[in-house]
């Protein structure tokens, strides 16, 4: 059995003007031990995807349709009251900018030895321990467990932000933009740590970022998310050296490459994201897409398989086949 | 040969730290070195990038060329005047002109856009009748691609993509027509396709007008595809600065190696693991007898803890800050 299956996720949040379609129908999957990146701008759904996972999701959000089911049990369908008993246990969540993410006025370790005691009955003193323990498995002398946040560095929260998601032992990690407000050094130490900790455990992972270039060497799967749904979802290898979805390529191209010979400004992607409250008809690319023909702005196109897992949202894809 | 247009000369920028009042009565004040001696030359036209992680001074660099924080020692020559300790500085601010990383702050979300952009006129005298106000203001407008301007006019900045904001804080810098400007990390807030449009407008503002930059960034890619000269920042001090191509292609110092090589390439694959450092940079307020980097320098040995290291030329106008520099090139 997969590990997370997510049938044709739908998640609008309420607002005076109507329905904000955030999430659009996304679907996919992920196996035990296996990580998925997922990638966009702003905007895109890559949060939301991930809060409708944990059942998170701020007031006004909703989950209106599709399925996630982890491990065979529909999370989409629980009441609150039953996801307590799997959220931190089965899936957890490194939240963006650990800066914020701590209780300020609690130690840090009494933040992570809470979550041991509600779901593993642990007693005070089995928690602190375990507390110490998660501490030295992501790089911190346990001794600092009753420090407050405040003591810590940036990076030394994160690093505790995800001793606490490991609390509980869970199968499923996601790491919602982990490393977006660190220093570049300290984000390659950082990813290297998830990268460790995932091999050791066999956890699943889903890490969202806005930076596709970080994600070549930690993801095995890459999803590029545009306006809400998935344009192109593949391998590592799929995404980067052979990308499909004309705007996977035009993301690409946004990054600068220190190894080509001539120092060009890529042309970056024309135009802003359509409003989610009423989308455009067809492909939701279509306003900004440099390819897009007639039936890109009338009908939305199919999320296609083109070669083994490697899975596209575009008209052109039929169209070469039809000419070919 | 180009012309210089500034000139800056060991620069230094000390804060005293706040602290209890029985140690600010007895003991001695601690001093937080947030640039400690850097020196660099901008040509007109130039950009240069200032690359370091947070709190490598390369903000407090900028903010002490404008005169925008208290200097505390060094000289700063633009247009071959001595701006340091200067009392009239009107001429110097229409010349020198700043742009802030974060467009959700940095404008007056009361304002219209045409008074945010036009205020800098207005301030400076440069401007007697409300035409030739409007006809500045919508020139800068349509520059920096905000187009029809008229659509801006009197809309506030939360009507406007971050994108759209930065634009309209472009310029805003711009409308003075300014000599250099100095971009604090413009891009670092906005998503990789909206980015390389500002990147774009600034460039084209070098080619047409000579504007010169000193930008600032924590992306090495970036500084590399925009920039002429690059200097790597570490705790106050410049660890190495040359053309962009030596530093990116041919860098020496210890740290902007490190720093070359975590940075991820996207589509290719790792065959050995990354070389990364250890630690985290320590506090700037720390006394550090010799080289600054040496408590995490994988190749630091005893000189560096003792000495500083002085700046070697390894090539014309390639400079590094490393004891171990020479070393190298003795035993090739």
């Amino acid at each position: 059995m997969k590990l997370l299956e997510v049938n044709d996720l739908k998640t609008y949040f309420k607002t005076s003007k109507g329905y904000v379609r955030a999430v659009d129908g996304v679907t996919f999957s992920l196996d035990h031990g296996e990580c998925l990146g997922l990638v966009g701008e702003s905007g895109c759904g890559k949060t939301t995807t991930a809060l409708s996972i944990t059942r998170l999701l701020p007031k006004g959000g909703e989950v209106k349709g599709g399925q996630i089911f982890l491990e065979g049990v529909d999370y989409a369908t629980l009441t609150d009251k039953e996801i307590e008993d799997h959220r931190w246990e089965d899936v957890s969540i490194i939240f963006q900018g650990a800066m914020n993410a701590f209780n300020p006025v609690k130690k840090v370790g009494w933040q992570i030895a809470e979550a041991c005691i509600r779901h593993k009955g642990m007693t005070k003193d089995e928690a602190w321990k375990r507390a110490g323990e998660l501490f030295e498995l992501v790089g911190i002398p346990a001794e600092r467990v009753t420090q407050y946040p405040h003591e810590f560095s940036g990076g030394m929260k994160q690093r505790a932000m995800i001793a606490m998601a490991l609390a509980c032992d869970p199968k499923l990690i996601i790491g919602d933009e982990p490393t977006t407000a660190l220093d570049v050094m300290i984000q390659a130490q950082i990813l290297e740590l998830l990268e460790d900790l995932r091999k050791k455990l066999n956890m699943g992972m889903i890490l969202i970022t806005h930076d596709l270039s970080i994600l070549g060497e930690t993801c095995d799967k890459i999803a590029v998310m545009y306006a809400g749904r998935i344009a192109e979802m593949g391998t590592v290898d799929d995404i980067f050296n052979h990308p499909a979805h004309p705007y996977t390529k035009a993301l690409l191209a946004c990054f600068p490459n220190i190894y080509s010979n001539e120092r060009t400004v890529p042309e970056g992607i024309p135009g802003i994201p359509p409003d989610l409250i009423d989308p455009p008809e067809g492909c939701r690319f279509c306003p900004r897409c440099k390819c897009a023909f007639e039936a890109c702005s009338k009908e939305t196109p199919e999320f296609k398989e083109i070669s083994e897992g490697h899975f596209v949202s575009c008209h052109l894809m039929g169209k070469e086949e039809n000419h070919g | 040969m180009a012309e210089k247009l500034l000139e800056v000369k060991d620069l230094k920028v000390y804060f005293e730290m706040k602290k209890g009042l029985a140690k600010s009565l007895f003991g001695k004040p601690e001093i937080l070195k947030a640039v400690d001696g850097v020196s660099f030359t901008i040509n007109k036209g130039e950009i240069l990038s200032l690359v370091g992680e947070s709190g490598s001074g390369k903000t407090t660099t900028a903010k002490a060329i404008l005169q925008l924080v208290p200097v505390t020692g060094g000289s700063v020559v633009f247009n071959g005047e001595e701006i340091v300790g200067k009392s009239d500085l009107t001429e110097f601010r229409k010349k020198a002109q700043m742009i802030y990383q974060d467009p959700y702050q940095s404008l007056n979300p009361r304002q219209y856009i045409s008074d945010i952009v036009g205020e800098p006129l207005e301030v400076n005298g440069l401007v007697s009748t409300l035409e030739e106000r409007d006809a500045k203001i919508k020139e800068a407008l349509e520059e920096a691609s905000l187009i029809p301007a008229e659509d801006y006019w009197f809309r506030r900045p939360f009507e406007l993509s971050g994108g759209q904001r930065q634009r309209a804080a472009i310029a805003g810098s711009l409308i003075l027509k300014p000599d250099l400007v100095a971009a604090d990390e413009p891009v670092s807030m906005l998503d990789a396709s909206i980015r390389t449009g500002i990147i774009d407008l600034m460039l084209k503002q070098r080619d047409m007008k000579g504007v010169a930059y000193l930008f600032i960034t924590h992306d090495l890619s970036l500084a590399w595809l925009i920039s002429d000269k690059i200097a790597i920042m570490y705790l106050g001090k410049i660890m190495e600065i040359g053309t962009a191509q030596e530093i990116v292609h041919e860098s020496r110092h210890p740290y902007s190696k490190a720093l070359l090589d975590i940075m991820p390439i996207p589509g290719k694959t790792l065959t050995e693991k990354r070389k990364i450092l250890q630690g985290e940079t320590p506090n700037a307020s720390a006394d550090i007898k010799g080289c600054k980097f040496c408590g995490r320098c994988p190749l630091a040995t005893e000189i560096c803890f003792e000495e500083e290291p002085t700046y070697k030329e390894v090539s014309p106008g390639h400079l590094v800050y490393c004891h171990k520099v020479e070393e190298e090139k003795t035993s090739d």
